[in-house]
């Protein structure tokens, strides 16, 4: 395998194929790159002219564009949160033997299947919805005022969305991780004389630590562009209180149509995201390797 | 202190009965060896000693006290398991020091124990690896010095060299026996291995489908095994086992002879047969005699120097004196 000849070869083989992607990557990030420092507007598309930095500045100095990143940290963050936390709560509860196994791993697994828009909008009409939710309902019932969920807490109900979205990746997971456990270390740590508790810091979650590593990171690389959420129920509002770095790309591109100022902000974003990808990799990749 | 009552004791899973009722006494200081087959329940019965299960019926006395509830932490028993069950991301001192943390003992102690411990168990250079660092006789050993750690009041050592090569074995079965002798803790010992059983037992308890076969020092199974099963089972070479006309020349049922107690001859005897295989290892040669008319294949174990060679007609004479009878329910014959 490792002659000059078969080395070669093998370089030429994969060529085609790494061509390719640079291809798809390179073009849409050099015309993004170009068109961000044009003056490009869709209402008027004929008249371009060369914009500088201007574009750069516009999107930065928004007064919306620190709220936005502040949105999306939040929203990254808290549904990191409660996914890593509930996956290992839930992948706990049902890694034990119990009747109907089957089933209720399918119950647990199937958010994951259905996609984005459906589940706000099951969400945003069947549960949160101040006069026939059930959120509504339960309010209701212990005689207390209905909470009006998207115009109260705009950004932690789609916290509450897409936590719900991610909990059935994470628990599948943390399952496949909290079941290669060695039944004879719990047995070990047992005789030990170590109680649950003690068993679950020393054993369990050093064991899983590589599994919550590939969560969060795979977990924040898609939590950075949640947007279908946010377009169908609150539409980035009240104000721009549930408005996050994508959905303020998006806003600018096709409620401005400044495709100038989207593809700045689209640049943006992709720095920012870079930025966390390195801090990501620094501070949990260590698990990795 | 660490002797250990079993009474009626017993373990069914749903309706499969593992082990039917049994008593057993352990004294203080014995080193006492399940041996049995595969699926014979020597790992259960230990792992019921340990608490890792729960009895189905029966009473565990440990020291007296009644033990049968108690948690396997309560216990006051170590136990090495066949996997060596170490905690991976912790370090071979972290590892060690484990059961002390848990139990809150102080640091020093820790200290203290986990550098005696070390250095009867030639750990001390390897103290801040990671187990996975460690080859298999060294993993061993740490598993073996986070259970002494504990001073428990006796050890439980599950298969534990079944994993290592054959020279690593013999080395390591040498070590549990020295440790055995400095420290005079009890220790019950589960292996499918007769020769572990039979080098390093006090006492061996040879188990069957769940039930006591037969319980004894080495030698008393070897000279005197009270059934058909227990003679087969315990010597290297099997017994060779006789029955039909050859046993009721006996007056029994069955008759067995061990390899050792055949003298085999070119010139005559009393069964005459042809060599299939001969093994010479030096020290001893094994014969694999066919052609009998008596059963398929008889081995006899002679002088090394002995020279047969496959297809050599020879006779066989058993030893009168080393021969076992057995009745019709495979019960020895006084």
């Amino acid at each position: 395998m490792a002659t000059r000849q078969t080395a070669s070869l093998a370089r030429l083989m994969r060529a085609p194929a790494i061509i390719l992607l640079l291809i798809w990557m390179v073009i849409p990030l050099g015309m993004t790159l170009y068109y961000s420092f044009l003056n490009y507007n869709l209402l008027n598309p004929s008249v371009t002219s060369w914009a500088g930095w201007f574009n750069y500045q516009y999107f930065y100095t928004d007064p919306a564009f620190l709220e936005s990143i502040w949105n999306t940290i939040v929203l990254v963050l808290g549904v990191l949160l409660i996914t890593v936390c509930g996956g290992i709560g839930i992948a706990m509860l049902i890694d034990k033997p119990i009747f109907g196994q089957g089933i209720v791993r399918i119950l647990v697994i199937s958010p994951f299947f259905v996609m984005p828009p459906v589940a706000a909008l099951i969400w945003k009409n069947m549960i949160m919805h101040p006069s026939y939710g059930v959120f509504a309902d339960i309010a209701k019932f212990f005689g207390a005022s209905p909470v009006d969920w998207f115009a109260q807490f705009p950004l932690l109900s789609i916290i509450i969305i897409v936590a719900w979205q991610w909990l059935p990746f994470a628990t599948l997971i943390l399952l496949t991780a909290l079941q290669s456990l060695d039944g004879e270390q719990m047995e070990a740590a047992e005789m030990d004389g170590a109680p649950a508790i003690s068993r679950f810091i020393h054993l369990v979650l050093p064991h899983m630590a590589r599994a919550i590593t590939v969560v969060i990171l795979i977990q924040t690389i898609f939590l950075l562009g949640i947007y279908a959420e946010i377009l169908v129920t609150t539409n980035g509002g009240p104000g721009f209180a549930s408005t996050n770095l994508t959905f303020l790309i998006y806003r600018a591109a096709r409620l401005n149509f400044d495709i100038g100022g989207a593809a700045a902000g689209g640049i943006i974003a992709v720095i920012l995201a870079n930025i966390v990808a390195i801090f990501l990799m620094r501070a949990v990749g260590r698990n990795l390797d | 202190m660490g002797q250990i009552t079993l009474e009626e004791v017993a373990k069914r899973f749903g309706e499969v009965e593992v082990i039917p009722p049994l008593d057993l006494t352990i004294e203080d200081g014995e080193f006492v060896v399940f041996v049995g087959p595969s699926g014979c329940g020597k790992s259960t019965l230990l792992r019921l000693i340990a608490g890792l299960e729960d009895v189905s019926g029966g009473r565990i006395l440990i020291d007296g006290t009644d033990a049968t509830d108690a948690s396997p932490a309560k216990r006051g028993l170590a136990m090495v398991f066949q996997s060596y069950a170490l905690y991976p991301h912790m370090s071979v001192r972290k590892n060690i020091a484990f059961p002390m943390r848990m139990a809150g003992l102080s640091k020093d102690e820790q200290d203290r124990r986990i550098e005696a411990a070390a250095k009867a168990l030639n750990l001390t250079n390897y103290l801040d690896r990671r187990p996975g660092q460690l080859s298999g006789g060294q993993r061993q050993r740490v598993a073996i010095g986070r259970a002494i750690v504990r001073e428990p009041s006796a050890f439980l050592f599950d298969e534990p060299l079944s994993n290592l090569d054959a020279a690593l074995r013999v080395g390591m079965r040498l070590e549990i026996s020295e440790l055995h002798n400095r420290l005079k803790t009890t220790m019950i010992y589960v292996t499918h291995d007769q020769v572990e059983a039979m080098t390093m037992a006090d006492k061996i308890v040879v188990l069957q489908a769940g039930r006591i076969e037969q319980v004894g020092s080495p030698l008393d199974l070897y000279l005197r095994p009270r059934n058909v099963f227990v003679a087969g089972f315990i010597g290297s070479p099997r017994m060779n086992l006789f029955s039909g006309p050859t046993a009721a020349e006996y007056g029994a049922e069955t008759i067995g002879v061990r390899p050792e107690h055949i003298a085999i001859s070119a010139e005559g005897g009393k069964w005459k047969g042809r060599i299939g295989v001969s093994e010479h290892l030096g020290s001893d040669s094994f014969f694999y005699v066919e052609e009998t008319g008596l059963t398929e294949t008889i081995t006899v174990r002679s002088d090394g120097e002995l020279g047969f060679r496959h297809g050599d007609t020879v006779w066989l004479t058993p030893n009168e004196e080393r021969i076992h009878r057995f009745d019709k329910t495979g019960d020895r014959i006084a």
